[in-house]
């Protein structure tokens, strides 16, 4: 698995996408940054791009890439490896590329502005590692996407349709179901649409951050020991990790049962 | 000791001591004579309900324990001109029908209460209709677990023209108490994990405050059916919970709230009722909600106030505005000065539909930042059909006011 | 060699192998012949275990390849359409694959032998489609394996590199190989291979030498007797 990873994030650092990519969120910091002259300012904003831009360019990337390399995985499978290493191999090879644009992209204007020395490096740590948490997830969603529909067409469409989903329909019915069902305790299942959605899990994570005085404002005793102690923070941490890895299996075991 | 003679020349002093020729304070309360000084030496003593009927000066060297043992009150002051001066008093009594203070001054006249701590209270100091005081750099640390059983830890009743000055309070129900108490200056103060509030005002008029620092408290200052008030320079943090803010106003008119800081509260400000109050140089930072409106409150103005990076500014809980919102600094704000004249070009709307539905149903408040909301959000800034539509910032700030 | 019992094959409703029963020995060269659909590429997938069969056992070199991948090293195998990774380099898609392989090879001689030397440095994404399909001669010859599995190996080859590759082919066979070859192309058929192994409608219709073919249909000429089956089943 390991010399696909290798091949798979050597042919990607080569290709125009990863620096594009790269070069996108090394500007956005840049002007984030030159804007505000605020590390905080630009923190805040940044969070509000990382939970929808990650995931948008994420899903495309992975859809574009595994249907891109479509004849190295037939070439490779062809070769004595393992099916699972085959796609594993180039998973993490995408979504390490695209990791590390993220880190560095943002990273390095944010540390020629001083990050070391500013109090927002663990709000600006915490955002790293959830892009990375997205990332993941949604270039394997896509690849499971991808492997599932040999069709380019429906696999883009079904892909976008999947970030869209998430990322605006869902939190739209999820309020819907709030103010339908007003009159009941809805602490307990408000939180637990929020672990369903990994943009959502992510935006929690951001909130227990930023908004943390906001959040203690709900009286209900579920989102006081939510969000009042770690458990919010080590649970939301927990659902990405299964939201990571769940995938991941699923998308070995199908590639298992697939012919080429 | 050479100090404090300065203050009554004419006095002589009386020592006590464990092997003095006095013994107990109420024993020197007893042979003195007015305006004279009791030099209460190191060691502990073991008294309580000692009563101050003449005008004297207590002075404790090496801060001497008195411990009152639970059973009552400390020491109660009766006459004018008496001087408590650097005591420890520990284990006052807690009962359900009287409020035992560990010092209390009752009726009493030019009173200077200082560098006295208290420890293992019921109430600390408790003012009663008794006027021209200081309570000056004394320091209050109390135990209470809650409210029902616990007192506050300087509380005024029907007192006026006293001044609170450099007080450090923690650990009691409120820090400060007020009630029927006008003219009162409450500067420099530490008000800090009190059960309650940690200013509390009732029915108080023409009192000031500056410099005070309220952190985590159940909620900071509140100020109740009071007028004129001036509020300036203090420090509002981390009053965090559901019915927790920064300061909560209610039903006050004709205040002054200038430069202080709200940092980190669920809800900076909660007005409810209050009219004509100025905001001005307030900084607003991180709070859950900067400034909440409940109710009808007139001819409010906010000016020149930096909100900073609260998940709500302003919410409302009505279509009807008639407070002015002008030159204030918003984080949120993403609009643009083209004439370079530091003041935005496009007006700032500071209440998002989005409060209004969290007002409505609190367990929204998980789909904050969602894209969602931001998209709801937008569109009602666009076309307001829920918040006032004359509810804005027309000359929003581009930087920070200092 | 290859032994394979009762092999199914379904894609979506479209059955495309169905009781399929074929046993091949080691050493000569087999040609897979059939008619568009007939399930050529299917079978030789379900050999390189790319395509996982329903229902059916498939044993290669003696041992069933169900969930293996490691019987692969010994498959020199050369699929039909080159498509490589474009951002590589001839040079890197060859290091990479022996790489992978781990396997003693020979493709300097094999470069050589096709004159590939000019595109050594080039792009994938840049060479003709015969040159491509050199460059996967080359990846396909240079490891030294029992089975070699050739998948439309003819195709955009000019005549001088047809020439080298029926060299290396006959080589191959020479040194005790087992070939499968899918091909078009009849006279290459005919000049190659010691058995045909015909497939028609998911079935093996006819597996013996080209003598026994022209025998049963009845013709003399091998092009012929390949045209008499596929009619005389469609007669059928």
């Amino acid at each position: 698995m390991l010399k696909i990873l290798k091949y798979s994030f050597y042919d990607l650092m080569r290709s125009r996408w990863s620096y594009v990519y790269f070069l996108f969120y090394l500007a956005l910091g840049f002007v984030l940054l030159f804007l505000n002259h605020d590390l905080s300012k630009a923190v805040i904003t940044l969070m509000n791009v990382i939970i929808i831009l990650v995931p948008l360019i994420s899903t495309i990337f992975g859809v574009m890439y595994f249907y891109n390399s479509k004849e190295f995985t037939e070439l490779l499978l062809a070769q004595p490896l393992k099916r699972s290493s085959i796609f594993l191999g180039q998973y993490f090879g995408v979504a390490g590329s695209l990791t590390l644009s993220l880190v560095l992209g943002l990273g390095v204007p944010f540390m020629l502005y001083g990050l070391f020395r500013s109090d927002v490096i663990w709000d600006f740590s915490l955002l790293l590692v959830t892009g990375a948490f997205l990332t993941m997830i949604f270039t394997v969603l896509a690849f499971n996407i991808a492997l599932a529909n040999e069709n380019k067409i429906k696999g883009f469409g079904y892909s976008v349709l999947m970030w869209l989903f998430l990322a605006v329909i869902y939190d739209g019915l999820f309020l819907l179901s709030l103010i339908i069902f007003e009159e009941y305790p809805l602490d307990s299942f408000s939180l637990a649409a929020t672990t369903f959605n990994p943009i959502d899990l992510s935006r929690t994570l951001i909130l227990l951050k930023l908004d943390i005085s906001a959040l203690l404002g709900y009286t209900g005793a579920v989102f006081k020991s939510y969000f009042g102690t770690d458990l919010g923070l080590f649970l939301s941490l927990g659902m990405l990790v299964l939201w990571t890895v769940l995938p991941i299996w699923l998308l070995t075991y199908k590639s298992k049962r697939k012919d080429f | 000791m050479l100090l404090l003679t300065g203050t009554f020349l004419w006095g002589k002093t009386i020592s006590v001591c464990s092997d003095c020729a006095v013994r107990f304070i109420k024993e020197g309360v007893e042979m003195a004579a007015d305006f004279d000084t009791l030099l209460i030496k190191k060691g502990t003593y073991k008294e309580y309900n000692i009563l101050i009927d003449k005008p004297l000066t207590l002075l404790g060297e090496n801060y001497p324990v008195i411990d009152g043992g639970e059973k009552g009150e400390i020491i109660r002051i009766v006459s004018d001109h008496v001087t408590v001066d650097g005591l420890f008093l520990i284990n006052v009594g807690t009962s359900y029908t009287t409020d035992y203070a560990a010092i209390r001054v009752v009726k009493s006249e030019n009173f200077l209460i200082r560098n006295v701590v208290l420890e293992k209270l019921f109430f600390g100091i408790y003012l009663e209709k008794s006027n021209n005081g200081r309570v000056y750099h004394n320091k209050i640390i109390g135990d209470a677990k809650d409210e029902y059983n616990s007192g506050n830890g300087i509380q005024l009743w029907y007192s006026h023209n006293v001044v609170v000055d450099r007080n450090i309070v923690q650990g009691v129900r409120d820090g400060i108490y007020l009630e029927f108490s006008d003219h009162i200056t409450i500067n420099n103060n530490q008000s800090t994990n009190n059960l309650r509030y940690g200013l509390h005002f009732m029915f108080s008029n023409d009192d000031t405050y500056t410099n005070n620092t309220f952190q985590n408290n159940g909620a900071g200052v509140a100020v109740m059916f009071s007028k004129r008030i001036v509020m300036k320079g203090n420090t509002f943090r981390q009053n965090w919970g559901s019915a927790a803010f920064g300061m909560l106003l209610k039903e006050i008119n004709d205040a002054e709230i200038i430069d202080n800081t709200f940092e980190e509260n669920t809800i900076g400000i909660n007005i409810e009722g209050s009219n004509r109050i100025t905001y001005k140089g307030n900084d607003f930072i991180n709070n859950g909600w900067a400034v909440k409106v409940l109710g009808a409150c007139y001819s409010n103005s906010f000016e020149k106030n930096n909100f900073l990076y609260n998940s709500f500014d302003i919410s409302y809980n009505s279509k009807l505005n008639d407070n002015k919102f002008e030159n204030n600094y918003w984080s949120g704000y993403t609009g643009y000065d083209l004439d370079k004249d530091g003041i935005g070009d496009v007006p700032y709307r500071p209440v998002k539909l989005f409060s209004y539905i969290v007002n409505r149903t609190p367990e929204t408040i998980v789909l904050l930042r969602s894209l969602f909301m931001d998209i709801i959000d937008f569109s009602e800034k666009v076309s307001p059909v829920f918040t006032p539509d004359n509810l804005m910032d027309a000359m929003p700030l581009m930087k920070k006011t200092e | 060699m290859i032994q394979i019992e009762n092999l199914h094959k379904k894609f979506g409703k479209n059955q495309v192998l169905s009781h399929l029963d074929l046993q091949i020995d080691e050493g000569g060269i087999f040609a897979v012949l059939g008619p568009n659909g007939s399930g050529k590429t299917t079978l030789i997938k379900s050999i390189l275990g790319m395509v996982v069969p329903n229902k059916g056992n498939l044993k290669v070199l003696g041992t069933s390849i169900r969930k293996k991948w490691k019987y692969r090293q010994e498959i020199d195998y050369l699929p039909q359409i080159a498509n490589f990774p474009g951002n590589l380099k001839v040079k890197e898609l060859v290091r990479m694959i022996k790489d992978l392989r781990q396997k003693p090879s020979k493709e300097e001689e094999l470069i050589k032998r096709f004159g590939l030397e000019p595109y050594l440095d080039k792009k994938l994404a840049t060479l003709s489609g015969g040159t491509k399909q050199k460059v996967n001669i080359v990846l396909t010859f240079m490891f030294d394996s029992p089975l070699i599995i050739l998948d439309e190996p003819t195709t955009g080859l000019d005549p001088a590199s047809l020439l080298k590759l029926k060299e290396l082919i006959m080589q191959e066979k020479d040194k005790g190989k087992t070939i499968l070859i899918t091909t078009h192309i009849m006279q290459f058929v005919e000049e190659m291979a010691d058995e045909i192994v015909y497939l028609l409608e998911g079935n093996i219709y006819f597996k013996g030498t080209i003598h026994e073919l022209m025998a049963k249909t009845g013709q003399n000429d091998f092009e012929h007797a390949i045209a008499a089956i596929s009619t005389h089943t469609t007669d059928a």
